[in-house]
């Protein structure tokens, strides 16, 4: 028998918003941090792993495009044990594997989720890609854009989805700006012009390694979600 | 056949296919496969051994009861002497699940276990969409060759209207194959894809989960 094909009051029970665990509680916050190649997104991650680690029970998935580099790094810098750690492999496609095709991803959320019943909080670091890349609701609960002023300050003008609608936008690397000639002020301007309201963050993670302000966006975050 | 079966064999159906080369990645890295002639050796020879079996198994699981399937998987088991193979079957499987349970709602998902080998959850997703074996064992023999085929264009940088046009010329065989399947349950093996499949496995740089 085909299934009922009346979709006028279609809900489907599993889209963001409806998910449970098992327990029917309503699982880990995941947040999603994107944006160009070397912007500094396992830099967040580790920061935000530092940071939040001993208020949340949390967990990492990375999506590096080749190797286990990100996934090593966070090893390596001892900011969480092996096991709330998972690598995937995205087919040479970062980008379909946090927004087309989310299956792999949602494996190593899944998975992280069985093993560590208790979290609370799971950051998914997409490869790095260019400004169109974003992530499907349907793999994360918010989403982070990561962008540096190295790039030039011209990146948060030039738009695309990651930093127009991302839920926060980050503008990494503010220690770098008078090297690379970077205005800040028209950095901050052009994102506000774009983004209809949502917040920007000009940040140093080289001069602040426990990105204060970005964790506190995520503690909103959770407790927001909390509340629902 | 109804309209399912063409979503069901896209490319674009999110079950996770697209992570995975079918060994590819790791035919072209021991330089088996370089050009579109290569490409179409091995696809063709995919297609009579895992693509024949991955058939049979998907034909056989279209509207099995649930004892049948857990036997199916069984026979899949036995069929797959790469544990990486299995280990990837598995995970495809698992995706096709997850998509299929929510697109073609059906009590006879709930008679599979949590990572079926994906012929099981390709046949279970067909009956679950109205299609018959035949159409399970088309899309199961399609789907053995249209993701490596993708796989090799990216990894290669190949063009896309000769591996369009690769994958198109095969189709005579892949009718032949989901044909032939029908009915049996085939047991033809390739120790090539097995070293392959286990060779991928134990690699740190890889781009596709095998
Ligand atoms: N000067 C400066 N360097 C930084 C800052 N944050 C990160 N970096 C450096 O930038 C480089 C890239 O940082 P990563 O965190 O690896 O960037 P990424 O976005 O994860 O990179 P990919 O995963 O390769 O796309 C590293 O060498 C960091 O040490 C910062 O605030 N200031
Ligand atoms: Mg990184």
């Amino acid at each position: 028998m085909p299934p009922d094909h009346n979709l006028d009051d279609y809900v489907d029970p599993y889209a963001p918003g409806h998910r449970h665990s098992a327990d029917g509680k309503p699982g880990p916050l995941r947040v999603g941090l994107g944006g160009p190649v070397g912007s500094g997104k396992t830099a967040l991650a580790a920061a935000l792993c530092r940071t939040l680690g001993a208020e949340y029970d949390l967990a990492v998935v990375t999506n590096d495009i080749y190797t286990t580099e990100d996934a090593d790094f966070l090893r390596r810098n001892a900011v969480l044990p092996d096991d709330r750690i998972e690598a995937v492999q995205t087919g040479c496609c970062p980008h379909t594997a946090i927004r087309d095709d989310i299956t792999a991803n949602l494996d190593a959320v899944e998975l992280l989720e069985s093993r560590h019943p208790g979290l609370e909080l799971v950051l998914v670091e997409s490869g790095g890609d260019n400004l169109t890349a974003s992530f499907s609701y349907g793999l994360v609960d918010a989403q982070i854009f990561v962008i540096d002023v190295a790039g030039g300050d011209k990146v948060p003008r030039k738009g695309g989805p990651g930093v127009t609608a991302a839920d926060l936008l980050v503008v990494n690397k503010t220690d770098l700006a008078p090297m690379v000639g970077a205005d800040l002020d028209v950095m901050r301007r052009d994102s506000a012009a774009v983004r209809n309201g949502k917040p920007t963050h000009l940040i140093s993670l080289r001069e602040d390694p426990s990105a204060a302000t970005v964790a506190e966006w995520v503690r909103e975050q959770i407790r927001a979600r909390v509340l629902v | 056949m109804t309209s399912a079966l063409l979503t069901l064999a896209d490319s674009r159906l999110p079950a996770g296919g697209h992570t995975h080369s079918g060994g590819v990645e790791q035919a072209i890295a021991a330089g088996i496969v370089h050009d579109p002639g290569s490409l179409a050796t091995f696809l063709r020879r995919r297609l009579a051994t895992s693509g024949l079996v991955a058939a049979g198994l998907a034909a056989a699981a279209c509207g099995a009861a649930a004892e049948r399937l857990a036997a199916l998987d069984d026979e899949a088991d036995a069929r797959t002497p790469s544990p990486a193979s299995r280990t990837a079957s598995r995970q495809q499987g698992r995706g096709l699940v997850r998509v299929g349970r929510r697109a073609w709602p059906s009590p006879l998902w709930d008679a599979l276990t949590d990572r079926p080998h994906h012929p099981i959850a390709l046949g279970v997703a067909a009956g679950a969409g109205g299609l018959a074996p035949r159409d399970a064992a088309s899309a199961a023999a399609y789907l053995s060759i249209s993701g490596p085929a993708t796989a090799a264009q990216r990894l290669l940088a190949m063009d896309p209207l000769t591996v369009a046009a690769v994958t198109a010329r095969l189709s005579p065989d892949v009718d032949d194959v989901a044909e032939r399947a029908v009915g049996e349950l085939p047991a033809a093996t390739d120790p090539l894809l097995d070293l392959l499949a286990e060779v991928h496995a134990a690699r740190k740089d890889r781009f596709f989960a095998s």
